[in-house]
């Protein structure tokens, strides 16, 4: 008995290591002085991310980019930056609680993050009366950097891309009807819903019908079945691309054949993987776009497929820029300080990353020009 | 259209029903509600993804593969996380219930370190066969999770009630020590049980992956819960309850968003199972506990 007791206690202190680092997400020793030295900025930059939880691919992909845009800077040697990396799991009291204990670090002059809008929410209005620069890389839903002066983003909103894509559609299509299709439980894709919805009234469509779904629903046949019997010309389907992929899967096994509008969050490489031949139809607007016949976006595939093995999506391309973009408000603000750092954020002007030719407007929101794609044949393709 | 949905509703009814069956034979025998089991059937699913799209293996060796992983997997869970909590002085009645919650969190998390994070594709020539009649596609799976998930009711049901080993299991159920000094090897029969269920779970694993090409570590949980509230309102412990719990519930959603509004899908759905359950409080098929 007391063997078996000794196994027991063994097996659950190891389950429960198990679980605490799949957990506790990895964090790097934080710097000893933030002040410059010998010509180069020194700074933390705290990061909040989605590393553990049903989006863990999307944290994945904001560490890895970050961390290869880091390398680089710090190899120039003008900026040092050092990453703070917390986990949040997708939870906004995880996300506050990761974000508190990186502002209560002196070290940390700004952050980037949180990975999802519904974190921003609460951790925006808190950073900003802390008077911390923070930057989200993947925040699109309407209003983030309203939240206020210290607050700012390099994701292309949801407002400029949705009616983007659905104009060329429309163009191309000749749609009338469309319906709706759209994730209730995630401020992301329920911003993104409304901004159809605007766009497609704003257009005169007929909205045949909305339907919703959850965040990792596997069944989605129900709400198809539905919109297969109305028959519309086109789909606007506000969804991550880890249920987007899935639906369209299920929608083309179902006889539905008609092109499917995407938002921000159905823009992945991710959604070919997963659906093959059935993501065929796809249409996004989208800051990123990996096949773009420019240097240093050539460069940044290929060192990144070289390092994880995967070809960047957006979320990664974005977290990239955007270390990019700190780092150059750094070099400008000479000193690790952290209203300086806000100030020199709010000037950058016709910066010139991976994303394109990007400007922050006065309010912290994105000034750019989005590409709208298609997938066509397995592969995405500029739509004309 | 209204056939479409209620094959829809069907196929998922019918896969509740499968999980709903592990459920209620661990719930039935050890008084236990194993909330590692939907963690158990996410893993199945991905043997079979890894089976299938990994190895490009055939599909019955997926189904093997995740039989026998699963089957391991509900030794090892109950050798390690119910057994040394059987039968010992000052251990509350809750103990079994947390750790199983343990496990199914410990299992989501390692999936999660060994198969990445996301959606993994399900590829099998099998989920693409299908039939056209009419405007109506039936894919051949959802014919066959319908049928499995009866095989498996019928299975469970002859075995408890006509077996020797399902006498024993059931005299188990009834009495721990009686049954043991009747010369039932207690034991044995739990794991046997444990084990069942777990492969049950692991076949409903598969199947899913197949129907709704989708398998992410997350699955186990939302399903799990599900499978739970199918226990309750079929009756806790019985096999044909089970069966038509998740039957009833599976249409419930499906019917809620071909009616109504699918953002009312699962508040609906579980709006009935508590109707149903202040009608009758020991679920449809339970039995009344004389007081």
């Amino acid at each position: 008995m007391r063997k078996q007791l000794k196994k027991f206690a063994q097996f659950t202190a190891l389950s429960s290591l198990l679980v605490l680092s799949a957990c506790g997400g990895n964090q790097a020793a934080g710097d000893e002085d933030g002040e410059s030295s010998g010509g180069a900025v020194k700074a933390d930059i705290g990061v909040i991310s989605y590393i553990s939880g049903p989006g863990a691919a999307y944290g994945e992909a904001i560490t890895n980019g970050l961390k290869l845009a880091q390398e680089e800077i710090n190899g120039k040697g003008e900026v040092e930056i050092n990453l703070v990396i917390e986990d949040s799991a997708g939870k906004q009291d995880q996300a506050l609680t990761a974000a508190q204990k990186l502002m209560n670090s002196e070290n940390v002059t700004g952050i980037i993050g949180p990975t999802l809008s519904t974190e921003m929410n609460v951790v925006g209005p808190e950073a900003d009366l802390n008077g911390v620069p923070i930057m989200g890389t993947s925040t699109t839903a309407e209003g983030i950097p309203q939240i206020g002066d210290y607050v700012f983003r390099n994701s292309l909103p949801e407002a400029l891309a949705i009616p983007a894509s659905i104009d060329k559609a429309i163009e191309k299509y000749d749609a009338k009807k469309v319906a709706i299709l759209y994730g209730n439980d995630d401020v992301f894709t329920k911003s993104g819903f409304d901004t159809m919805k605007k766009a497609a009234e704003e257009k005169g469509l007929e909205i045949l019908t909305i339907e919703t779904f959850q965040k990792g629903q596997s069944d989605y046949n129900a709400q198809l079945t539905k919109i297969k019997g109305l028959k519309p010309d086109l789909i606007l389907a506000s969804a991550l691309y880890n249920e987007g992929a899935v639906i369209m899967d299920q929608a083309r096994k179902m006889g539905i054949d008609v092109p499917f509008v995407g938002g921000n969050g159905f823009n992945s490489p991710e959604v070919i993987n997963i659906a093959g031949d059935a993501a065929n139809g796809l249409i996004v607007a989208t800051p990123w776009y990996g096949e773009k016949e420019d240097d240093k976006v050539k460069e940044f595939v290929g060192k990144y497929e070289e390092e994880y093995g995967k070809k960047p999506d957006q979320f990664a391309a974005q977290a990239y820029d955007a270390l990019y973009i700190m780092a150059e408000a750094l070099k400008n603000a000479g000193e690790a300080d952290r209203d300086a750092l806000r100030d020199a954020l709010a000037e950058i002007k016709g910066f010139n990353g991976i994303l394109g030719e990007f400007s922050f407007d006065e309010e912290g929101d994105v000034v750019m020009e989005p590409t709208v794609l298609v997938i066509e044949g397995g592969a995405f393709k500029e739509f004309n | 259209m209204l056939i479409e949905q209620l094959i829809n509703g069907i196929t998922l009814g019918s896969i509740y029903a499968i999980v709903a069956l592990g459920f209620t034979l661990v719930f039935g025998v050890l008084g236990i509600i194993n909330m590692a089991h939907g963690e158990i059937f996410m893993f199945g699913a991905f043997i079979g993804v890894v089976v299938t799209s990994t190895f490009k293996g055939p599909l019955w060796l997926a189904f093997m593969a995740a039989i026998l992983v699963t089957a391991a997997m509900g030794y090892l869970l109950e050798r390690f996380a119910l057994r040394p909590l059987r039968n010992k002085q000052g251990v509350s009645h809750l103990a079994p219930l947390i750790s199983t919650i343990g496990v199914s969190i410990l299992l989501e998390n390692l999936s999660h370190h060994i198969f990445g994070p996301g959606n993994h594709p399900f590829r099998a020539s099998f989920a693409e066969i299908s039939f056209q009649i009419g405007s109506i596609t039936v894919y051949l799976v959802q014919i066959v999770i319908f049928i499995i998930s009866v095989l498996l009711m019928y299975a469970l049901s002859f075995w408890l009630g006509k077996t020797k080993a399902g006498k024993a299991l059931r005299a188990t159920a009834e009495n721990l020590e009686t049954a043991s000094l009747l010369g039932v090897d207690v034991k044995r029969t739990i794991t046997m049980t444990v084990i069942i269920a777990s492969a049950m779970g692991g076949i409903a694993g598969i199947l899913v992956g197949m129907a709704f090409n989708s398998v992410t570590p997350q699955m186990g949980l939302s399903i799990g819960l599900k499978g739970l509230a199918i226990i309750i309102l079929g009756g806790m412990g019985n096999v044909k309850g089970a069966m038509a719990g998740g039957l009833i519930l599976g249409l419930a959603e499906t019917f809620v968003v071909v009616y109504g509004n699918s953002g009312y899908k699962d508040a609906i759905a579980f709006a009935a199972i508590i109707v149903i359950l202040l009608i009758r409080p020991q679920g449809l098929f339970g039995q009344k506990i004389s007081a």
